[in-house]
């Protein structure tokens, strides 16, 4: 029978060779899940991989997709590394591209022009809006105790229907109402040219939000593995109680930790609002469909929660959403990349076990007979 | 508001709340056993489509058609919390992060999307539904008759199920043994209680519920199946809710799910009577209620320990206590 031991010591190189393996086994069962359902697997694998990494512009293409998964990814790390399950970087990605397209807009109704201060002013809009959309969970469980988890994911609702309101059901300063046209069919003004963020690189294109969220992730990476906020923040996620009693404000910490996972999330709204849609996208079918908040869960629960890894992390998965828009069709159904999110997740969630526990193989002894099941012999 | 009004708003609440009912149903007693599944809006999606899909292969009489569709939407929903039972019992997994994989995997962008573009099953046109059925003629009895005995099938199975699982909890000894494992899985352990066993079936029962809960979307409310995360609308995760403003009991269930069945309601039937307030203002209410109303209640837990399992979201491992 196969006994679980705890190890003392995790290995560094298995949390490394975990995530990994996970993606195997995930390709694997995914494999099962294509041939059941009666498509080729090989075929469909090598087009995945040709059209998200190995293709004629592929990588340039995946970069984009990467970027707000990276944001909302690292968010997500930000708050689960404390066990505080901000669910809502979706909403406070909302809230960031509605930030940050307000001050673009602003800026170009004031006649501003220099791109570097439309980047910085962007990214503090979204970054405040974000922060204070996340606060809202964030003081509740500081304060009043309440299960983050549910209040933030009611919020992404909440959000998403102001996004649709400021476009869709209001004379908002966001929307177009400029031409008959705009009138009968609601968009979002377009921003000023200035706004557009630039990119670097002739061979693969590197989107600047993209190297933004390189940045956010060093930042976060050198916060909580280098000081002593970040200290805190693992001894509050391990025990709250005994952080108390060593003195640490814990309400303090949940406040800051909400507001870094928002402004985080909230700066891949102004990424995409600057590098992709270049106007605030209220449709149903735009922004909302995307799901990028969802997504940064399993960015970040396959990089075990490490900022540089979340990196990593969200240009494979960026690969895979790439893909999955380039080959959408016939041979490759909606939902497909959702399923391997999910199996991804499944995988990676499943591999936790063997970094944390040490698998032995050993004979049930004769004399020393175990009554009933125990979850031992069940694994 | 007018009479006639009041009636519509109030029976659409009992045609609403009944799927969250179901869905909080389940997750109380997956909860009870002490595993938390945040994966029920994903059940519900995929029992939903599943649900759906029966009505298009079953051929028949409307009873044996909806019949074995509900019987289809509990099995998929049981076999979808099956994977979360297996990563969160067995496997020792986070269940905050395996149900939302759950979730992931199973909603709306996952695998239900994945299960309707591949069967086509947004192309055909709904074929059989669950009909208001007017019981022992009390339909036609003034006010309470529209609301209460105009109803569905599925409607009266909730009563039945809120009744059946109280029972359960309350009055037998598995009931006691499931409380026991939720409560203190060690103790249960130690009187012979299989607490491993316990927790995998409240989890797939519990799952079965969340899958008929999305078979009331897909078979009675808006009969038909609708990619993408339309046809749910987070219920599930107002369901998981529910349970806590419940107090984790099934009778408290059954008076919050007609309150947010209500709230859901209220848009479509103001709409109806011409009645404009902003629709996002009104679709907004549910959620917003619901993060009202949980603070409401946390506020009340900081004096006093309100029906939590005191063992929720914890692995039990015997050797590690």
């Amino acid at each position: 029978m196969i006994r679980l031991e705890r190890r003392l010591q995790q290995p560094w190189w298995l949390s490394v060779a975990v995530p990994v393996g996970s993606l195997a086994v995930a390709f694997a069962i995914m494999a099962v899940v294509l041939l059941a359902s009666g498509h080729e697997v090989v075929d469909t694998y090598r087009k995945i991989v040709e059209a998200g990494f190995t293709g004629n512009g592929a990588l340039s293409a995946t970069l984009v997709s990467a970027t707000p998964i990276l944001f909302t990814g690292l968010a997500a790390a930000a708050a689960f590394r404390m066990e505080l399950f901000n669910i809502g970087a979706e909403g406070q990605l909302y809230l960031g591209a509605i930030g940050a397209s307000w001050i673009a807009l602003q800026l170009g109704d004031h006649g501003a022009g220099s791109t570097p201060l439309f980047v910085v002013s962007m990214c503090a809009a979204a970054a405040v809006l974000g922060a204070l959309w996340a606060l809202i969970p964030g003081v509740l469980k500081a304060f009043a105790n309440t299960n983050e988890i549910i209040t933030s994911l009611m919020l992404n609702y909440v959000a998403g229907l102001l996004l649709t309101y400021l476009i869709y059901d209001s004379a908002s300063y966001w929307r177009d109402t400029s031409t008959l046209q705009a009138r009968a069919f609601p968009q979002g003004k377009p921003m000023p040219s200035a706004a557009e963020w630039p990119s670097f690189g002739s061979n693969v294109v590197v989107p600047l939000g993209f190297a933004i969220g390189v940045g956010v992730a060093v930042v976060l990476w050198f916060v909580y593995s280098r000081t002593r906020f970040g200290f805190e923040v693992s001894v509050i996620a391990d025990s709250p109680r005994a952080a108390r009693y060593a003195g640490m404000r814990t309400r303090r910490k949940i406040l800051a930790v909400m507001a870094i996972s928002g402004a985080v999330a909230g700066i891949g709204g102004a990424s995409q609002v600057a590098e992709f849609s270049h106007t605030l996208d209220g449709s149903p079918q735009g922004l909302q469909a995307a799901a990028f908040g969802y997504t940064g869960i399993v960015v970040a629960a396959l990089a075990r929660y490490n900022p540089l890894a979340v990196c990593l992390v969200a240009v494979l998965i960026g690969g895979l959403l790439n893909a999955g828009f380039t080959l959408q069709g016939a041979d490759f159904p909606s939902g497909l990349v959702g399923v391997m999110q999910g199996i991804i997740l499944f995988c990676a969630l499943g591999g936790e076990l063997l970094i944390r526990y040490r698998l032995t193989l050993r004979r049930r002894s004769r004399t020393h007979v175990e009554g009933g099941t125990t979850p031992e012999a069940a694994a | 508001m007018n009479d006639g009004l009041l009636v519509i708003v109030l029976a659409q609440a009992v045609l609403y709340g009944t799927p969250l009912l179901y869905a909080s149903l389940g997750e109380l007693l997956a909860e009870r056993s002490g595993v938390l599944n945040l994966g029920v809006e994903g059940m519900m999606v995929f029992g939903a489509a599943v649900g759906y899909w029966a009505t298009q292969r079953v051929h028949g009489s409307d009873e044996v058609v909806l019949t074995v569709a509900v019987g289809a939407a509990a099995l998929s929903g049981a076999a979808m919390a099956l994977i979360h039972a297996f990563l969160t019992i067995t496997l020792r997994a986070s269940q905050i992060v395996s149900g939302l994989a759950l979730t992931i995997f199973a909603g709306g962008l996952g695998l239900s999307a994945y299960f309707g573009a591949e069967l086509h099953l947004a192309d055909l046109p709904a074929t059989h539904q669950f009909r208001s059925l007017d019981v022992l003629g009390l339909g036609d009895m003034p006010f309470f008759g529209p609301i209460l005995f105009d109803q569905s099938l599925l409607v009266y199975l909730s009563w039945l199920a809120t009744l059946l699982v109280g029972l359960y909890l309350a009055r037998t000894r598995l009931g006691l043994n499931v409380r026991a494992v939720g409560e203190a899985p060690a103790s249960a352990d130690a009187m012979g209680i299989d607490v491993a066993l316990y927790r995998y079936v409240h989890v797939l029962v519990g799952g079965a519920f969340a899958g008929v809960a999305g078979a009331c979307y897909s078979l009675a409310i808006a009969p038909g199946w609708v990619s993408g995360d339309v046809l749910v609308n987070g219920a599930g995760w107002i369901a998981i809710a529910l349970v806590i403003f419940a107090f984790w009991r099934p009778e408290l269930c059954l008076v919050g799910a007609y309150l947010f069945g209500g709230l859901s309601a209220l848009p479509f039937a103001l709409q109806a009577h011409d009645v404009t307030i902003t629709p996002e203002f009104l679709q907004a209410l549910p959620y917003v209620m619901t993060i009202i109303v949980l603070v409401l209640v946390s506020t009340a837990f900081a004096r006093r320990r309100l029906g939590a399992p005191a063992a929720l979201g914890r692995p039990y491992v015997r050797e590690e206590r």
